[in-house]
């Protein structure tokens, strides 16, 4: 696909990347202190956008407040650019902020994503914008959110452990294979957003900034570079990064995150590298 | 030699105040001197109070006035002034009871019943077994009871459970509630028996015996436990 | 603070006009079993719960001392403190065991969560030790994956008595453990509580009504009426001496079999 593509023209009609200055800046403090407290929830000031709850609305203000004119945006969704939703969000910020927009991954200083971590190592500078839908760890043991809010001010996780035990009891292994919780600076326990548990390790000690938006449930939350990020395990059970015991039929890789794809009616099927932009450079392309 | 028992001006009332508050008096300034190795008999009619008398020196009635001292821990204590927790420790290192009436908890086996209070006090448990096993077969209860709860029994062999468990800890002073009451003549030789021991090894012992032929040969004195005179 | 385990003073509780709790005092020590009595309205389950921490007195104190042997003033402390203290030293049989099971977690997990709390970070260590502890509250360990859903009523409460019990606690609270079971299963359940408490020489404040109960398991008796403690005193001569009019009351009314 592109390469280094030139800057797009802003649509005069928005103020820049859309939101208000004001809104921009609310929504950085929010950011600014969860990068002090990792792993911590900060309620923010959610506005509304040209998109409805569930589309990606928390990743976008996120996005929207931290773009500068040189920044150069990669959007994925499930791993790949160029899914519709992927296109959407690209195209809107290309339009609304005139910035320079890319697929690939070592190209982007910010990245927009739902639901995957690029497989190509990211490095400092690089920032990361998840799309959340639930910020809660604990909603689905504890749907109390003031419940819930004790529970980490008292750092209080035995819940999500017993529920871990109770994943190997009945099924021998941790059940989460998305969004499986981490323990963020050994202090707070965080939704990692619905990432397979393969994209975990990823998020540990990276050079990359993190910021996690949940439009919905209007809170931001933040992994700073560098930061224990540990998914929660037992010391005879320890949590194992899964993906599909195949080779990207495409560009051959053992090692990346596959998407499984029915190929015929026979029920025939063939995995894919979910990382469009990796499979791509794979290929030599 | 220091007296076991000394019961000084002992007075002990009931009031029932379910039946209008009416009160009665059944000891009044009692006095009794119990020394290691004796055994005395309360006698007198019934009612008159020697079962008072023995559950105030049991703790399980309390006295209105007066002591009961007690020698425990190589002092003398005075029980009518003492507080729950250190009844219970008299209770369990140096006061024994053999009442007529065992009370009999649930799915615990006699043989348990009667190595309870000697676990109470840190024997080990094979031991205390061995010893209640030992003192039930002296007793003559059938060994395929020992392992059942008493609820079943009949009145005398639960009052064979009841003595086994007064008698396997050895203590220094013992209270007897009519304890052969309904035991035959080949058991009564035997209680007989431990009671001589028990006196033999230094013990101090008070007991109620309607049976007067058990009384004499156990009894070293008697003491007559009249009614109090203006008894309602 | 004398060697006592936990010491109440001048405990008062008010809710309106009336006095739940009216100058309350009473202390218990190192493996005693204090049984509360009194009928619906003595006051009994708010000490209960004014003395485990649940329920903040309008004045007087309640005071503990800990395993490290600090006195800890139950009011002063902080959520935090308190939550460590009742998940590591104390335990709550609840009277009704839903209010302290979690009714969608396996047997296993319920006895498990407290090692978790207090950070066991082993799989099979945890469950090794529930599937222990259930055998010692007389359950069959092969149900440990089960929800206390599928348990009936005296098995829920062996359940919540087990999860209690797992971090060797040293005073443990009940409120009316044997309430609302049948009553051949109160007696066995009785009768676990009785070998347990004498076992591992826990410290037991219960409430309950049932005065054969407390025969059977309490060294000491507290009668409570309208908030006041009327008698208290060794367990055997407040039932078979009763010197109060109160207390001459309840022990006449006990039905014997």
């Amino acid at each position: 696909m592109n390469m280094i593509p030139p800057r797009n023209a802003q649509d005069a009609a928005y103020n820049f990347a859309y939101l208000d200055e004001a809104t921009k800046r609310m929504i950085r403090r929010a950011i600014l202190k969860a990068l002090a407290i990792p792993g911590h929830q900060i309620p923010f000031g959610a506005r509304e956008m040209p998109l409805p709850y569930g589309w990606g609305t928390g990743g976008i203000q996120v996005t929207a407040a931290i773009l500068g004119p040189r920044d150069v945006l990669k959007v994925i969704d499930q791993g790949a650019d160029d899914t519709t939703n992927a296109v959407s969000i690209r195209a809107f910020f290309a339009r609304v902020a005139g910035i320079a927009t890319t697929t690939h991954t070592a190209e982007a200083t910010i990245i927009q994503t739902r639901h995957r971590i690029p497989e190509r190592p990211l490095r400092e500078g690089q920032v990361m914008v998840f799309q959340v839908p639930m910020p809660e760890p604990l909603f689905k043991l504890e749907p109390r959110l003031a419940e819930t809010r004790r529970l980490h001010a008292l750092g209080d996780y035995s819940l999500a452990q017993v529920k871990l035990y109770e994943d190997i009891a009945h099924q021998g292994e941790a059940g989460s294979a998305y969004n499986h919780p981490v323990m963020v600076g050994g202090r707070y326990l965080m939704s990692p957003s619905p990432i397979p548990g393969f994209d975990n390790p990823k998020l540990h000690n990276s050079p990359a900034i993190m910021l996690f938006g949940a439009g919905r449930e209007k809170k931001i939350y933040a992994v700073p570079p560098y930061t224990t990020v540990e998914s929660l395990d037992f010391d005879d059970h320890p949590f194992k990064p899964m993906r599909a015991p195949h080779a990207c039929s495409a560009c051959g890789s053992a090692t990346s995150y596959l998407d499984e794809i029915i190929a015929d009616d026979q029920g025939g099927r063939i995995y894919v590298c979910s990382d469009t932009d990796h499979c791509g450079e794979n290929q030599g392309r | 030699m220091r007296a076991a028992i000394r019961i000084e001006a002992l007075a002990k009332g009931f009031t029932l105040h379910l039946q209008g508050g009416i009160g009665f008096q059944v000891l009044r300034d009692a006095a009794l001197t119990v020394m290691p190795g004796e055994c005395v008999a309360l006698t007198g009619p019934s009612g008159a109070g020697k079962s008072t008398l023995m559950r105030c020196l049991q703790g399980n009635y309390g006295a209105d006035a007066g002591h009961i001292w007690l020698h425990h821990r190589g002092a003398d204590v005075d029980l009518a002034a003492a507080d729950a927790r250190l009844v219970r420790e008299i209770r369990r290192e140096t006061l024994g009871y053999v009442s007529q009436f065992l009370r009999v908890i649930p799915r615990v086996s006699a043989r348990d019943v009667v190595a309870e209070p000697l676990l109470a006090r840190g024997t080990p448990r094979a031991q205390a077994e061995g010893r209640a096993t030992a003192l039930l077969t002296r007793l003559n209860l059938p060994s395929r009871l020992h392992g059942l709860p008493p609820a079943t029994f009949s009145g005398g062999e639960q009052q064979r459970v009841n003595l086994a468990r007064g008698f396997a800890p050895h203590y220094p002073i013992l209270l007897l509630d009519e304890p052969t009451a309904s035991l035959d003549a080949a058991n009564r030789e035997v209680v007989i028996g431990l009671i001589a021991e028990a006196k033999a090894r230094g013990a101090a012992l008070v007991g109620i015996f309607h049976d007067i032929e058990v009384r004499d040969r156990v009894a070293d004195r008697t003491r007559d436990i009249l009614p109090l005179e203006d008894a309602a | 603070m004398s060697a006592a385990l936990l010491e109440a003073c001048g405990l008062h509780l008010r809710f309106g006009a009336v006095r739940a709790l009216d100058d309350v005092a009473l202390e218990i020590h190192p493996g005693e079993v204090v049984a509360i009595v009194g009928e619906s309205g003595s006051g009994k389950s708010t000490l209960l719960r004014v003395l485990a921490g649940h329920v903040p007195a309008q004045a007087g104190r309640v005071l503990y001392r800990d395993a490290a042997g600090d006195a800890q003033e139950i009011g002063a402390l902080s959520e935090a403190a308190k939550r460590r203290l009742m998940r590591s030293e104390w335990g709550f049989v609840h009277q009704n065991a839903r209010d302290g099971l979690r009714m969608g977690i396996s047997a296993g997990g319920n006895i498990g969560e407290r090692l978790m709390s207090a950070g066991t970070r082993n799989y099979t260590e945890i469950r090794t030790a529930a599937a222990d502890w259930m055998a010692r509250v007389e359950m069959d360990p092969a149900r440990i994956d089960e929800a206390p859903r599928n348990f009936s009523g005296g098995m829920q409460q062996r359940l919540q008595i087990a999860r209690c019990l797992v971090t060797q606690p040293r005073l443990v609270f009940m409120d009316e453990p044997t309430g609302g079971l049948d009553v051949s299963v109160q007696a066995r359940l009785l009768d676990l509580i009785r070998g347990l408490v004498a076992e591992l020489g826990l410290a037991v404040f219960f409430v309950t009504h049932d005065i054969a109960a407390a025969r059977l398991l309490a060294h000491r008796i507290i009668v409570m009426r309208h908030g006041r403690i009327v008698e208290e005193g060794l367990a055997d001569r407040v039932l078979d001496d009763p010197r109060h009019a109160y207390t001459q009351l309840l022990v006449a009314s006990v039905l014997s079999a």
